[in-house]
């Protein structure tokens, strides 16, 4: 099983600069738990007192998880999964 | 020091004034490595505030995929405060993630919707630090 993800700019410190990297997991949670083994650090980037960080994206086959079950999302051999911080701010 | 040309520039202003008194927000692409801002790309403020913008995530996504197909970066990120100096608020400084782009604030709080000057900044947002940077605007930006 083997699922691409692509990390965007701000996180390629903890993938040695890779653009993408492989992981696995039948669920998202699963994946970021897979993913931290081998690049410590990025989960806590994801995710906050075990949620999706509110502020950062994470897209299964081009479909925001947060309308797939977001870290429950399943998923399966060959999907690709994208992560992108939000762009967002203001004078809030 | 950011470089742009006058008619980007006139969009992006003309962009913030159509939208006050929401914040307007959106993006220059460029060819990678080259610190070109050439393609605007004006979003949707998925959030219709006044005070708030963030890009409404399926068109976030649409975008970058173009990027990535057109060996395109975000050269400039831009936005407006529409009641305050354009400067980076604390909320615009902890959300920034792009360290190679140039974050462009334009506040229209003094003509609003009409026409008059604007406030037209750019800054650099690097691991939580803001430096403010010149503008240079040129009337074309060559080859």
């Amino acid at each position: 099983m083997s699922i691409e993800v692509r990390i965007p700019t701000i996180l390629r410190t903890y993938t040695g600069g890779e653009k993408a990297v492989t992981g696995e997991g039948a669920t998202l949670a699963a994946l970021i738990d897979d993913l931290e083994g081998n690049h410590p650090g990025l989960k806590e980037r994801l995710l906050q007192d075990g949620e999706l960080r509110r502020f950062v994206n994470v897209y299964i086959n081009d479909e925001d998880v947060r309308f797939l079950g977001a870290l429950e999302a399943p998923l399966k051999d060959g999907d690709n999964v994208v992560v992108l911080p939000a762009v967002a701010g203001g004078a809030r | 020091m950011l470089t742009i040309d006058q008619a980007t520039y006139d969009r992006i202003v003309a962009h913030a004034k159509r939208d006050h008194p929401d914040e307007a927000c959106g993006m220059v692409a460029g060819p990678e490595g080259l610190d070109r801002p050439t393609r605007v790309v004006e979003m949707v403020n998925a959030a219709g505030s006044p005070t708030f913008y963030e890009y409404d995530s399926t068109e976030l996504l649409e975008l970058y995929k173009e990027m990535w197909d057109n060996d395109e970066e975000p050269v400039i990120i831009y936005h407006s405060h529409t009641a305050t100096e354009a400067y980076p608020s604390v909320t615009d400084i902890n959300l920034a993630s792009e360290p190679g782009a140039h974050y462009v604030l334009v506040s229209t709080r003094e003509h609003g919707n009409n026409e008059g000057a604007v406030e037209f900044r750019s800054y650099r947002i690097v691991d939580g630090q803001v430096t403010e940077e010149e503008v240079a605007l040129v009337a074309s930006l060559g080859d």
